[in-house]
């Protein structure tokens, strides 16, 4: 890594885990989606353990939203937007490792978290393993595709709405296959790599399409 | 936006724009900060650095500090020593300064370890000049860079602009107060009615 990639990496991190960061938020918020859950369904052990997996899944995708909207929109507020511009740096890059430090600060903690909350949800050890596994892998393109929403709607000032209901659709082929890569697990005559091979290519093409998406919408932007 | 506007500068002379509010002094400074697309005409720099867009060997020192209250007054100066590109031309001098010197310079070096949020309007101002002090880079963008400044930090920056130009630097700065650079040169922007934007 180079030594300005290193450098905004560093500052993204240090923002995100200070006070008035959201990387504790998310996981508070993706705890409270998953444990109302049981009071919601009911007491029925083998149905929560059955759309366990799907619940998880949804539960981190909400959560990743909910902080995403300011990924772009306070360097924007404060100025630091325009400096980034005008850096000399690839925009695409400078995309591509915000997004890093984002998901490691929001994604990662979803993903530790995944096991404890599973268990909530009456998952055995194979799902919740399954489960974490997939969140690992496809949480990354949740936030890369988010990238795009969020630099759509960095000008507006009540943005993070819009860019949920922009993102969502979106982000439902990465939940299909999550959901499903994670049942096949548990379901025996369904291979588990099928679903599992074409949700890792998802998060590769949106490591590719959502910073080039999201830098031309940036520039657009800076008018 | 602009009609009939051409202007050219050389290195080690300011360029101080005028006009009254809302003619378009910082859409301006935008423009030549890449900011702003340009509708048409064109931007040349002779004789920079190869590789780099004209307005990558501009500072734009604007009405935003870019300063992240979360991050410490050091942190916040380093990453933007370490994330700018410098650029320094041939026939430009400049070279940057350490972050703890450039915040000594200012009159902030006490704060350096303190959250930037504790910082005072005119501090995170000062905070904010200290990046064109860290990445040496020729042309300076300046929007109002007096405001939210004391008397003293005023001549602080004057004297900063000065030797900026003395290096060779070229500034181009939107005022309303009158700056004593030398050498100087300006451009007083009218709207359309009373006549186009003329070079003095």
């Amino acid at each position: 890594m180079t030594g300005w990639a290193k450098a905004l990496f560093l500052r993204e991190l240090r923002i995100a885990v200070r006070i008035g960061g959201s990387g504790v938020v998310g996981v508070l918020f993706f705890l409270a989606v998953v444990t109302v859950i049981p009071f919601g369904v009911g007491p029925d052990l083998n149905l929560l353990a059955r759309i366990g997996p799907a619940f998880l899944w949804i539960g981190a995708l909400l959560a990743t939203l909910l902080g995403l909207d300011r990924l772009f929109q306070a360097d924007r507020e404060d100025g630091a937007l325009d400096l980034i511009l005008m850096s000399g740096r690839s925009l695409e890059l400078v995309v591509l490792v915000k997004c890093l430090a984002h998901w490691m600060a929001t994604g990662l903690p979803l993903v530790l978290a995944a096991p404890v909350l599973a268990i909530f949800l009456n998952l055995e050890p194979l799902a919740i393993g399954a489960v974490t596994l997939t969140l690992l892998v496809g949480t990354p393109a949740l936030t890369l595709i988010g990238a795009i929403g969020a630099s759509l709607t960095v000008t507006l000032r009540r943005g993070g709405l819009l860019m949920a209901v922009l993102v969502v659709p979106l982000a439902i082929p990465v939940l299909i296959f999550g959901v499903s890569s994670a049942d096949a697990a548990i379901h025996d005559p369904v291979p588990f790599m099928t679903p599992f091979l074409i949700m890792c290519a998802l998060s590769l093409i949106a490591a590719v399409v959502g910073p080039l998406a999201s830098a031309v919408a940036l520039r657009f932007a800076a008018d | 936006m602009f009609e009939g506007l051409s202007f050219s500068l050389e290195g080690g002379v300011a360029l101080v724009v005028t006009g009254p509010n809302g003619v378009g002094k910082s859409s301006l400074l935008r423009t030549l900060a890449g900011l702003v697309a340009l509708a048409e005409g064109h931007l040349t720099l002779s004789g920079g650095v190869d590789d780099h867009t004209p307005y990558e060997h501009a500072h734009y020192f604007g009405h935003q500090d870019a300063v992240k209250p979360a991050l410490s007054v050091l942190e916040n100066l380093v990453f933007w020593q370490d994330f700018s590109d410098a650029a320094v031309p041939h026939g430009f001098a400049g070279d940057g300064m350490s972050p703890h010197e450039a915040l000594e310079l200012l009159g902030i070096g006490h704060t350096a370890r303190l959250p930037a949020a504790y910082l005072s309007a005119g501090q995170k101002r000062r905070l904010s000049l200290s990046r064109l002090l860290v990445t040496p880079r020729p042309i300076w963008l300046m929007d109002e860079p007096t405001s939210a400044l004391d008397t003293a930090s005023e001549q602080t920056l004057l004297d900063l602009m000065n030797g900026h130009l003395a290096k060779g630097g070229m500034i181009v700065t939107a005022t309303h107060t009158p700056l004593a650079l030398t050498p100087m040169r300006k451009l007083h922007l009218e709207t359309a009615q009373a006549g186009e934007g003329e070079a003095v």
